[in-house]
């Protein structure tokens, strides 16, 4: 018997085919991973089966009864909750009122709150899933919002809750703190279906995994039965080298140095940034550990000119830039990959060509008296999209039409093919997949091995560990701890980026 | 975690062929438009108990029935062609300038007074010096909401909207003041003939104005699609955030688009008061400026698209005042066919929210 199964599930969006004749089957009370990069059909499968949209052909059973789900109301209805990757909450409501929107309980004619308040605290309690029902959503941490969604979810009685990508938003403490309310819901008999494309996730909480791959279900196996490696071959179809991480010993001088530089925070709130210390010789990879939201996105944007210290130098080639613009500092040499590439590395409505010179597009070899060489810029793109390997069919086509992977190589490659010594790297594989990661990485290595000065700023711990030469850490604003890569354990980094100082 | 839904990449794709449609499936879609808005008109003039027959024969020819429909219909095209220029050049930068028609009043007040302290010089540096000082009045007038938004941030829908009442006003009190012909009316002196815009089809209205507006055309699609500036611009527009990235100077590109903006929408009176009225009159515009919004929205994309969008208006102008004396329907269902037409070309918008809602599309990923 199987809590949910899907068999033969086809859907296509226009020309292009999501999934292909998938079968998947969930056992009630495990833990289920539906692995696969990103693109593979995972989402759209799990979307089929919420009711968020209907399948071109197949047959859904829950319960070995067959079922028809014409919209989430009816997935509710048999028992199947989802929670979706971003947040379908009320930030200005509280933890409760988003709780029961949709369903109040009512007493007298008023909404039962006292009521309400009592179910959310046994269902929290049970599954150890704290939160505090009276608090607003928007004052509460990304952590707790995903609380509030799956308690959301098991208050409307799922029995088969679904989780798309649930750690991409979380810490790493956080992230055990799920795994922990996932065993214990799994304990109680509630089947989970977790969406991933992160092998350590799937290894270390998973009873069995469904991978996908271009559509089409590649295997089912037992998680025991499993290795990263063979999960990396059904994923990819093939299984990827481990990188070339020989370490070339920095020799050169500085290239790129921060002194003393601070950003002051808004009224009253600590500073975002307080008084950094961090110079990255040429051919050096040092590395920026630290939890989300601990002054990573000032460092990135102090660096290159996106904002100003408000105290403090920044010195690029030998050369204060402090207080230069954006234009004038990456102009000096610096290649910059943001962390936010929709955001700022890319206009997403524009031409892969006309995205390829984003920032070098006033330069003299682009335009001259002010008119830009369509030529050059074409043959520029032609050349970026075939040596770092972006799969689209023609330059003029927009960015935003790109997969995230491939976006992401056209923002790497461009940056390592503008003239630079410098390279800010900012969360530089953040949701891509296992390949366009491994390429990426391989990419800010080679640019290393050629003599750039590299600061990586990461939040996956293992790609800091993996890449950096040095890692600084950095906590509320400030670089807590400097060291070589192999001086530091892994258990020391995580007490240092979650500010226990005193616990190394 | 920015694009990680597997259905959001396939729809973006799908919502970037739609906008990467040629513009001649858009020209398509934008006439089957206008056909479906004449014929909803033909209902509501039938029901108004008028003859849908000899309302439409009257509108085509007024429009298009021989050499003095056509010369009408293209004179009342003119100053919408540069309205509708300058509200869509400025929708490059992703910024909506409402104040054209304060614009214009300010282009054509300059342009009718500058001329008469000209009079020595010959005729075609008298032309040209005002054409330029109608442009510079509106750029003047451009500037200030590009300022105050680049600057302090206001709203530039809301600063554009008062200065139109400024500037009309300011316009209608210099008039009073300083520049009015003596005479019964408030309006300034005839321009002599050296200082108007020559007509080129003899024995009509139809002037040099719409040579330069075609040209003005032109020059801009330049700038968008081949000059630095214009990358700036269309990247502040599209992204400023991308744009600053990229190390545009994303404030003083709000600023410049705005005076380009403000300087066509000044052109577009300058060639009212030089080519048409040949003086300036206190509110002469019946809203060209607020009809350029209109076809700019029509236009979408394409500055190209500018012409056509105001040829559009300038025939249902035109034809509906031939309707409106011959048949005597009232000039008013005209214009609720323009407001039709908008609605449908402006449909397509719509019908994609509708659809995205309820598809698979998963919000952050896809975008329109």
């Amino acid at each position: 018997m199987y809590a949910v199964r899907m068999e033969n599930i086809t859907k296509r969006f226009g020309s292009v085919t999501a999934n292909e004749a998938v079968d998947f089957a969930a056992f009630p009370g495990e833990i289920h991973c539906l692995l696969g990069e990103n693109g593979a059909g995972k989402s759209t499968l799990m979307r089929i089966l919420f009711g968020l949209c209907r399948a071109d052909s197949g047959l859904i059973c829950i319960d070995d009864e067959p079922v028809d789900i014409s919209g989430p109301r009816d997935a509710i209805s048999l028992g199947i909750g989802m929670v979706h990757q971003h947040f379908r909450l009320a930030e200005r409501l509280t933890v409760e009122e988003n709780i029961i929107a949709g369903c109040e309980p009512s007493k007298n004619g008023l909404v039962d709150y006292d009521g309400a308040r009592e179910r959310i605290l046994e269902v929290s309690q049970r599954y150890g899933l704290t939160v505090d029902p009276t608090a607003v959503v928007e004052d509460i941490s990304v952590g707790q919002q995903q609380r509030v969604e799956i308690i959301k979810a098991l208050m409307r009685g799922a029995k088969v809750l679904i989780l798309d990508e649930p750690t991409a938003v979380l810490t790493p403490p956080e992230v055990e703190e799920l795994f922990v309310v996932m065993r214990a819901l799994r304990d109680a008999g509630t089947t989970i279906i977790f969406i991933t494309h992160k092998l350590k996730e799937t290894m270390e909480i998973s009873d069995r995994v469904t991978v996908l791959r271009d559509g089409r279900t590649v295997g089912v196996v037992n998680t025991a039965d499993a290795t990263p490696d063979s999960l990396v071959e059904m994923m990819v179809g093939r299984s990827l080298p481990i990188h070339d991480s020989h370490r070339v010993p920095a020799k050169d001088g500085i290239f790129l140095q921060l002194k003393d530089v601070s950003v002051a925070g808004k009224k009253g709130s600590r500073a975002r940034l307080d008084s950094v210390n961090i110079a990255v010789r040429g051919g050096e990879i040092l590395g920026i550990a630290g939890v989300d939201g601990n002054g990573q996105l000032e460092l990135e944007e102090v660096a290159t000119g996106l904002q100003r210290p408000s105290k403090g130098q920044i010195i690029v080639n030998g050369q204060d830039v402090t207080g230069s613009d954006t234009r004038s500092i990456r102009d000096s040499g610096v290649a910059y990959i943001p962390s936010d590439r929709l955001k700022r590395g890319m206009v997403d409505s524009f031409s892969i060509a006309r995205n390829s010179v984003l920032g070098m597009h006033h330069s003299a070899h682009f335009s001259h008296r002010g008119v830009i060489k369509e030529d050059v810029v074409r043959r520029h793109a032609e050349n970026l999209v075939d040596v770092y390997d972006v799969r689209s069919e023609s330059i003029d086509q927009p960015i935003g039409s790109l997969s995230g992977g491939n976006q992401q190589k056209l923002v790497v490659g461009r940056e390592l093919l503008r003239p630079h010594s410098v390279v800010v790297a900012a969360q530089p594989t953040r949701g891509l997949d296992v390949g366009a990661t491994h390429y990426i990485r391989e990419q800010i290595l080679a640019s290393r091995n050629k003599g750039k000065a590299v600061l990586l700023i990461s939040a996956e711990l293992d790609e800091i560990l993996e890449l950096s030469d040095r890692i600084a850490v950095i906590y509320e604003g400030r670089i807590v701890d400097v060291r070589p890569t192999n001086q530091y354990t892994e258990r020391e980094l995580g007490l240092l980026m979650t500010g226990q100082r005193n616990g190394v | 975690m920015d694009i990680s839904g597997d259905a959001s990449n396939k729809l973006s794709k799908k919502n970037a062929e739609w906008f990467a449609r040629p513009g001649f499936a858009r020209f398509v879609y934008s006439a089957a438009a206008v056909v479906l808005a004449l014929l909803i008109g033909a209902v509501l003039i039938g029901v108004s108990g008028y003859s849908v027959k000899e309302a439409y024969y009257n509108l085509f020819m007024g429009a298009f029935g021989g050499v003095y429909s056509l010369a009408t219909t293209i004179v009342m095209a003119t100053p919408l062609l540069f309205t509708g220029l300058a509200v869509a050049f400025a929708f490059q930068c992703g910024l909506f300038n409402v104040g054209a028609e304060g614009q214009l009043y300010v282009g054509a007040l300059a342009s009718a007074v500058v001329p008469l302290a000209l009079e020595g010089l010959p005729p075609v540096l008298r032309v040209i010096i005002a054409l330029l000082a109608g442009a510079g009045a509106g750029a003047a007038v451009g500037f200030l909401p590009g300022y105050l938004k680049a600057k302090i941030g206001a709203h530039e829908v809301i600063t554009t909207i008062m200065l139109n009442y400024i500037a009309t006003l300011l316009t209608t009190f210099l008039v009073k003041t300083y520049f009015r012909d003596p005479g019964p009316v408030d309006q300034t002196v005839l321009l002599p003939l050296g200082s108007r815009l020559p007509e080129i089809i003899p024995g009509t209205r139809v002037s040099l104005g719409i040579v330069i507006g075609i040209l003005a055309v032109a020059l801009l699609n330049y700038v968008i699609r081949r000059t630095v500036l214009g990358y700036e611009i269309q990247a502040v527009g599209q992204n400023p955030h991308a744009a600053e990235y990229g190390g545009v100077n994303v404030r003083a590109r709000m600023v410049q688009a705005m005076m380009i903006s403000g300087a066509v929408a000044g052109l577009a009176g300058s060639v009212e008061a030089m080519g048409t009225l040949y003086r300036f009159i206190p509110y002469f515009s019946p809203g060209y400026g607020f009809t350029g919004m209109a076809i700019a929205v029509i236009a979408g994309e394409s500055l190209w698209a500018v012409i056509p969008a105001a040829i559009l208006f300038g025939a249902l102008q035109s034809g509906g005042q031939s309707m409106q004396l011959f048949a005597g329907i009232p000039m008013e269902l005209m214009t609720m066919v323009q407001g039709l037409v908008i609605l449908f070309v402006a449909a397509p918008g719509m019908a994609e929210m509708i659809f995205r809602r309820k598809s698979c599309g998963k919000e952050g990923g896809g975008r329109a």
